[in-house]
């Protein structure tokens, strides 16, 4: 649309002029025709009078363009009061002469026609209102009373042809409203597109099984390209924005940053370092298997981070969620107080699906985010189709790409089918599934991630303890034929403690009969010795003595041969002693 | 003739009210159809309500302020500001009965379509 926009300037084809509508100048590439007039249409009630003059306020205030408001229908207290409601102080525009609203009071009872005339009267009085301020633009609100009141049609038609080409030649840029619906099927009930045709918006506010939406759509735009669908719109307190979603291209920056989950375990699975800043995380499982928790967690730590979190609660009312954390050990309150945390609790059924969506979008816009959650996101299925709320949910999840907001969606399924899941899962990068396993007359919650666009992530089972002491998430036992989470996790944990128990006790008593067996050798080794040595020690004993006799024979055979007179001398004594230590060593 | 004031009774400028008629023709600059209407209402007045009337005719070039006063889009517009009701007649004047009865000078019966 921007490069179109771009193409149109470079060849000087229509000049346009800001109209200041959020949205629309998107969708009309620059806003409305320059110095030409625009036909705003609709049924009662859709908004004509309110987007005409916001058109001149913003004119008048952001773009300096003076304007005229000139109504037909209410005077000028009664439009200054309407728009109060949306900021508008137009007292205080009108003192300093940048808007003059202007009241044309048509009574059909006062009046009685005859002859010849036309409406000079009302050329007169635009034109003193648009010279006495210099206004740029100019607002006919609605100027289809005129055909209730004079009933020569002919005279009205010329005249009204003439004041389009007139206010043209003037060089305003002009709104006129018209009530929509003719019975001929034209756009507008006396057919002022046919004076009107440089430009041609449709307003529409329809009723869907009891929700109403607010549609606009460009039927006609001379010169111009621009956006032909429908786009919603919405009337808040801010004013008249129209939200050209559609228009959105998948041109949003990825970025490489990592922020944690909340949940330390999961975002180790996550490759450790939890989702990627700008993504789309779906958090789907069935009834109470904690997705609020780890909605509320992941807010948690964006807070803790000291960023901003937007919430977005679909079921539950702010001090309930609050109330409900804090049970599980999450604090949010501080948060809130700080101002860092925003709950914005609403039913869905409150309004449409495009007034959810625009709300959303002024909320974003307003409080500018880096985090938002919308709990349950399955519950807008509610207000609209699977495919609205799909086209809904892609817009969405586009804008808060463009706006670099990591979302959260908490989804809720029913039974175990997974329809629903697979239905947006598709637009999510990030989907966490919830289940519950259901074994040995116990409910546990258990959690995997089903994908994880671009990055390793775990594809593990995980048991999630919900505790005072906040989300845990445990190994469950996974055995060869099955899968055991919580009592039976705890009880087979058990029984291997067990086991292991008696086989530590059985090692510990193995250990000690060696001790004691290596005890009992040694204390028969040292009998042994003992033994042994007493018998060395008696042998040795008898030895010496043998010795002593030895040597008392010998002594006694010397003296004996001494007596006796002998010739040769018995062998030295020292021998026989010898030979015994040898043997004993 | 910014504003041309004539006055058919001379003598008791401080009628009751209900006898004076007190209309105002609102023009934007001196055009056939305003001129014809201006014709076309003096006729009338001096036929019907003869001295008993006061005419302004303001031209809406020279003063377009005054337009908002009397709320008014058509010229030429006759106004009848008193005897009240306001009534508006808008156009030449041509037809003489449609007048009359926009002035309440005759019933409403019998309107030629």
């Amino acid at each position: 649309m921007k490069t179109e926009n771009k193409k149109a300037k470079k060849l000087r084809a229509l000049e346009k002029i800001p109209s200041g509508i959020s949205g629309l100048d998107e969708i009309t590439g620059g806003g409305l025709p320059k110095g030409r007039p625009t036909l705003v249409c609709g049924s009662a009630g859709c908004g004509k009078t309110l987007m005409a003059m916001e058109f001149l306020v913003r004119g008048a205030v952001e773009h300096n363009d003076p304007g005229v408001f000139m109504a037909f229908e209410e005077n000028e207290e009664e439009l200054t009061r309407n728009v109060a409601s949306l900021g508008f102080d137009l007292n205080a525009l009108r003192a300093r002469k940048k808007i003059v609203l202007h009241h044309v009071r048509v009574e059909r009872s006062e009046i009685e026609e005859t002859g010849e005339y036309d409406l000079e009267g009302l050329f007169i009085r635009l034109n003193h209102a648009i010279d006495s301020i210099g206004a740029k633009r100019v607002v006919l609100d609605t100027i289809e009373v005129l055909f209730a009141a004079l009933p020569n049609e002919n005279i009205l038609r010329s005249e009204l042809r003439r004041l389009f080409r007139w206010l043209k030649d003037k060089g305003v840029s002009a709104i006129i409203t018209a009530e929509g619906g003719g019975d001929s099927g034209s756009l507008t009930r006396h057919g002022l597109e046919e004076y009107v045709a440089d430009c041609v918006i449709l307003l529409d506010h329809r009723v869907n099984e009891q929700l109403s939406t607010r549609r606009l759509r460009v039927v006609k735009y001379r010169g111009s390209v621009h956006g032909t669908n429908e786009y919603p719109f919405l009337i808040s307190k801010d004013g008249f924005s129209v939200l050209p979603v559609t228009s959105m291209g998948l041109d949003h920056p990825a970025s490489g940053e990592r922020i944690s989950s909340g949940v330390e375990r999961l975002d180790t699975m996550l490759s450790g370092q939890g989702y990627y800043r700008g993504s789309s995380i779906l958090v789907s499982g069935t009834a109470g298997t904690g997705k609020s928790s780890i909605a509320a967690a992941f807010v948690d730590a964006a807070c803790r981070r000291g960023e901003r979190a937007l919430y977005f609660a679909f079921e539950e009312s702010q001090n309930q969620i609050l109330r409900n954390m804090r049970s599980i050990g999450l604090n949010l309150e501080p948060w809130v107080k700080k101002g860092l945390l925003q709950f914005h609790a609403s039913r869905p059924s409150l309004c449409g699906l495009e007034m959810h969506l625009l709300t959303i979008y002024e909320a974003v816009k307003k409080f500018k985010p880096r985090v938002v959650v919308m709990d349950p996101v399955t519950n807008l299925v509610s207000v609209g189709t699977e495919i609205e709320v799909r086209s809904m949910l892609t817009r969405l999840i586009d804008f808060f790409k463009t706006e670099q907001v990591t979302a959260l969606f908490p989804g809720l399924t029913t039974g175990d089918s997974s329809q629903s899941e697979v239905a947006i899962s598709s637009l999510m990068d990030v989907c966490v599934l919830l289940r519950n396993i259901e074994s040995g007359g116990e409910r546990n919650r258990g959690l995997y991630i089903l994908k994880s666009r671009g990055m390793e992530h775990s594809n593990q089972i995980r048991e999630v303890l919900l505790s005072h002491l906040g989300i845990g998430l445990v190994d469950v036992y996974a055995g060869p034929a099955t899968v055991l989470t919580g009592s039976a996790r705890i009880e087979q944990e058990g029984r291997e403690k067990a086991e292991g128990d008696r086989r530590k006790v059985q090692m510990d008593r193995r250990q000690r009969e060696i001790e004691r067996e290596r005890g009992v050798t040694d204390a028969k080794v040292a009998v042994l010795r003992a033994g042994l040595e007493a018998k060395i020690e008696e042998l040795n004993q008898e030895i010496t003595e043998e010795t002593l006799i030895d040597q008392v024979n010998a002594k006694s055979r010397f003296s004996l041969a001494a007596n006796r007179q002998a010739d040769a001398q018995p062998k030295s004594l020292g021998n026989g002693t010898n030979r015994i230590q040898e043997t004993t060593e | 003739m910014s504003a041309i004031a004539k006055d058919g009774k001379k003598d008791s400028p401080k009628a009751p009210s209900q006898e004076t008629w007190e209309l105002r023709l609102y023009v934007a600059g001196q055009t056939s159809k305003s001129v014809t209407a201006f014709a076309n209402l003096k006729k009338i007045c001096e036929q019907h309500i003869v001295g008993k009337y006061h005419i302004e005719v303001i031209d809406l070039l020279k003063n377009p302020t005054l337009a908002k006063g009397d709320h008014i889009f058509a010229t030429p517009t006759l106004v009848r500001k008193l005897p009240v009701p306001i009534r508006k007649i808008l156009g030449d004047l041509s037809n003489t009965e449609r007048v009359l009865v926009g002035l309440d000078l005759r019933p409403r019966i019998d309107l030629p379509a």
